[in-house]
């Protein structure tokens, strides 16, 4: 029972990573319909950034509150990692926006490609070992149980679920967020109604890489280490995340991302821990076969 | 229909010069926020794995700088474009290529390891038959493989390297474990490439285009695990080494009394060993191409094609489509399984690594930018994609090039005399982005003291850039050519005339 508990812990504190990521694909899916190979990789890039800034904050500027410092992090970390997506928004999706539906995921393909070789050259191929932080650990349960519960994990569900609250409110409150449900659900017919698109999506992508950040920031915190090559899979889970949810489904992409990670962690910790991305994998393929259109999908109806 | 074939001419936003400095002071502030973290500081672990952020301005100041020029530059040319009519002589000449292109080209690669060993000798040549024709030829026939999934039955595959990798598997375990010979191990492999291809096809193959990708690119994933994982049945991930070598009637391709050299009373050579492969693969792609190329005529292959435009109407005029889309997908995967037992009796090594995602990304992208369906279009971007690819492995070459001013003049001169005889624009172009190259390579070596000494890179290693060239550039020519090379289609029935399609008005399935 314990060793269940300490397992349901460290599931959800991957599963709010994996979440934090899928919405940046499922956003960007539903809104262009296009698969953001990049976003991976820039959910990389941001773990880097944190961790530079972090560097910056605490070695030239002489900060000693940790949270005051990871709090800059976090809002920096957004900044920037928001800028990026919009510049590669700007320069390889946006061109092919009408062209057909290929074309954008190539392109995306390459800037994922480019974007771990630009990490990989401009911060050297080794781990970086991060400075440890939030290092305490709360005893659960009293004696006799077994249960930790780091205060790293703490953050990050309380960031996530922050974070998320704070997202929902502005999709479903904020002029901007009426805009990119209108573009989502018809593009055409929201331009005609005065909203411009090209600014909705750009927005969008802002927001998804923002989130990554915040992914990024708590994942390096949380491993503590960094590798330019730690793009890939945690980017393929995620988007695993969005699908199994449903993808364009903004609370499926959370409830997927939670499901992916509580997944991983109990098949490592009951069965084996050498196949937890074939158990990841395989789940979602079954799903996918009973449930074409994910958990909370809407399922697509086609009119001839 | 020409005007469609014809890239839509762009709107010539001739802005005033103060317009697009102030555009391209924009650019350049947005490199900056971009740089200011990653490239503004090095992250250096001391001796003792601490971290330390060591600045480096001038990294930022040159990325600024580039920005600024290359933003300049771009909406120069955008100012200056306009669509010119193509001449007589080049419309003759595109003419002319269309027609006798595939001719000349298989006649150039069954000559091309010869002219090179009475050019370069049995030694020299060896590279350019193995890294550059063998290496080219196994992505031209992955390309074509995959082009019967992606470009033919428009079903988006992310994870065809997983058939690759189970024909390399199937030839090396059977070779290491029974001693079958490669001969018989080919056909295995590719039909237990196909049999996969069924078996994951057939429950999967109902969804959607972008669940089949994800679902495709699990399926990769989950070979590549267990082919790690599954350590007595596979090796792990040290792979399976000493894969034997490939045989002629037998004959072991070896310096021994009872080798092939020996039996035709050839002086040995290694070169022959990989001909022999050369051609084989050759061999093996034509028929890929054949295949496909015929199969597209016939009822099967048009109706993949058809699947490819329309689904809920090959569904309404009696298509079965699951049907049709399993042929597809088993025939990828067979031509895929029989590359990767090649793959496994060339490099006598296999490992998971060499079945990683980037494999089925670089042989997607090679199917789309060459022009989905077109088989030209697909050899044409295996040998840009690999073969640039393989070149920039040529570090001494490179080195040379980068490392004296001398080196980089002359590659200047060498762009500047096809810019006289092609076109002006591109050579301009071209010349600044090898500029562009230069600065930005030297902007992460740069140190204040050789402030003066811009050229010269003595530590300046081009494996570092490859892959950063390399997503770069599938970056661009999808900006620039959406379509791929070959934008056009021949159509495999045609009333009278055969007329051109552009590839515009093709269709991809939703799978």
């Amino acid at each position: 029972m314990d060793n269940f508990v300490q397992q349901l812990i460290n599931g959800l504190t991957l599963g709010s990573v994996y979440g934090l990521i899928a919405i940046g694909y499922t956003m960007v899916y539903g809104i262009i319909g296009m698969i953001n190979f990049a976003h991976g990789d820039l959910f990389m890039l941001s773990a880097f950034v944190a961790l530079l800034t972090f560097l910056i904050l605490t070695q030239i500027f002489g900060l000693t509150s940790l949270p005051v410092a990871f709090l800059i992090v976090l809002i920096v970390g957004m900044t920037i990692t928001g800028a990026w997506n919009w510049a590669i928004e700007r320069i390889a999706y946006r061109p092919l926006r009408g062209s057909f539906r290929l074309a954008p995921l190539i392109s995306a393909i390459g800037m994922s490609t480019f974007l771990s070789n630009f990490v990989q050259v401009a911060q050297g191929p080794r781990n970086k070992p991060v400075p440890p932080m939030f290092t305490n650990i709360i005893h659960l349960g009293g004696a006799g149980h077994d249960i930790s519960l780091q205060y790293r994990q703490i953050v990050i569900v309380v960031v996530t679920a922050l974070l998320l609250g704070g997202f929902w409110w502005v999709i479903q409150n904020t002029p901007l967020g009426r805009a990119a449900r209108a573009v989502e659900q018809d593009r055409r017919m929201a331009s005609l109604m005065g909203i411009d698109v090209d600014r909705t999506v750009s927005i969008v992508f802002v927001i998804g890489a923002a989130l990554a950040a915040v992914a990024g920031a708590l994942y390096m915190m949380y491993y503590g280490v960094v590798n330019f090559a730690d793009g890939f899979l945690p980017g393929v889970k995620a988007f695993t995340a969005a699908v199994l949810g449903g993808i364009g489904s903004l609370p499926g992409a959370v409830l997927g991302g939670l499901t992916i990670g509580l997944i991983e962690v109990f098949w490592s910790a009951y069965v084996s821990s050498d196949y937890k991305d074939v158990a990841a994998f395989s789940i979602l393929a079954i799903t996918l076969i009973f449930m074409p259109s994910g958990i909370l999908g809407r399922p697509e109806i086609e009119k001839v | 229909m020409t005007a469609i074939t014809q890239p839509i001419a762009h709107v010539a936003d001739s802005a005033a010069l103060s317009v697009r400095l102030k555009e391209a002071a924009a650019t350049a502030a947005v490199t900056v926020l971009l740089c200011v973290p990653i490239i503004l500081f090095h992250a250096n672990a001391d001796i003792n794995n601490v971290l330390h952020a060591i600045p480096r301005p001038w990294a930022v100041a040159i990325f600024a700088f580039l920005a600024f020029f290359g933003r300049l530059a771009v909406s120069n040319a955008a100012a200056k474009r306009e669509a010119r009519p193509e001449s007589g002589f080049a419309a003759a000449v595109r003419q002319a290529s269309a027609k006798y292109l595939p001719g000349i080209g298989l006649a150039a690669l069954f000559l091309y390891p010869f002219v090179l060993m009475t050019l370069l000798g049995s030694g020299g040549s060896l590279k350019w038959v193995d890294s550059y024709g063998i290496q080219i030829l196994i992505y031209v026939m992955l390309g074509w493989g995959l082009n019967i999934v992606v470009g033919l039955a428009g079903l988006l595959d992310l994870g065809y390297v997983a058939f690759y990798a189970v024909g390399a598997y199937s030839y090396a375990l059977l070779a290491t474990h029974f001693g079958w010979s490669f001969w018989i191990c080919l056909p295995l492999a590719g039909m237990l490439a196909a049999l996969w291809g069924v078996m994951l096809g057939f429950p999967v193959l109902r969804l959607r285009g972008d669940y089949l990708a994800i679902v495709t690119l699990a399926f990769g994933e989950i070979i590549r695990s267990v082919l790690v994982n599954w350590v007595p049945f596979t090796g792990g991930g040290a792979g399976i080494a000493s894969i034997p070598k490939i045989t002629f009637f037998g004959l072991r391709f070896a310096s021994g009394p009872d080798g092939f050299d020996a039996f035709f009373h050839f002086a040995y050579s290694p070169l022959h060993g990989r001909m022999f492969l050369y051609y084989l693969i050759l061999c093996l792609a034509l028929i890929t191409n054949l295949v496909s190329m015929r199969l597209r005529r016939l009822p099967i292959g048009r109706a993949w094609e058809a699947l490819r435009e329309d689904e809920i109407a090959c569904r309404s005029l009696g298509v079965n489509t699951t049907n049709t889309k399993l042929t597809a997908f088993a025939l990828g995967a067979f031509f895929g399984g029989l590359a990767g037992s090649f793959f496994a009796v060339r490099q006598g090594f296999i490992s998971p690594e060499s079945f990683n995602f980037m494999e089925s990304a670089t042989i997607l992208a090679i199917v789309v930018l060459g022009g989905m369906g077109s088989q030209i279009g697909v050899a044409l971007a295996a040998t840009f994609l690999i073969g640039g690819f393989e070149l920039l492995r040529e570090l001494d070459f490179l080195r040379a090039v980068m490392s004296n001013g001398a080196g980089i003049a002359a590659l200047c001169v060498g762009v500047a005399t096809f810019g006289v005889i092609r076109s002006r624009r591109l050579a301009a172009q071209a010349t600044l982005a090898l500029v562009c190259l230069v600065f930005a390579a030297r902007a992460f070596h740069w140190a204040p003291d050789a402030l003066f000494d811009v050229f010269a890179m003595p530590d300046f290693d081009p494996a570092q850039y490859r892959g950063l060239l390399f997503g770069l550039a599938m970056v661009v020519m999808m900006v620039v050519r959406p379509r791929g090379f070959v934008a056009t289609r021949a159509p495999s029935i045609f009333l009278k005339e055969r007329k051109v399609v552009s590839g515009a008005l093709v269709g991809e399935g939703r799978g």
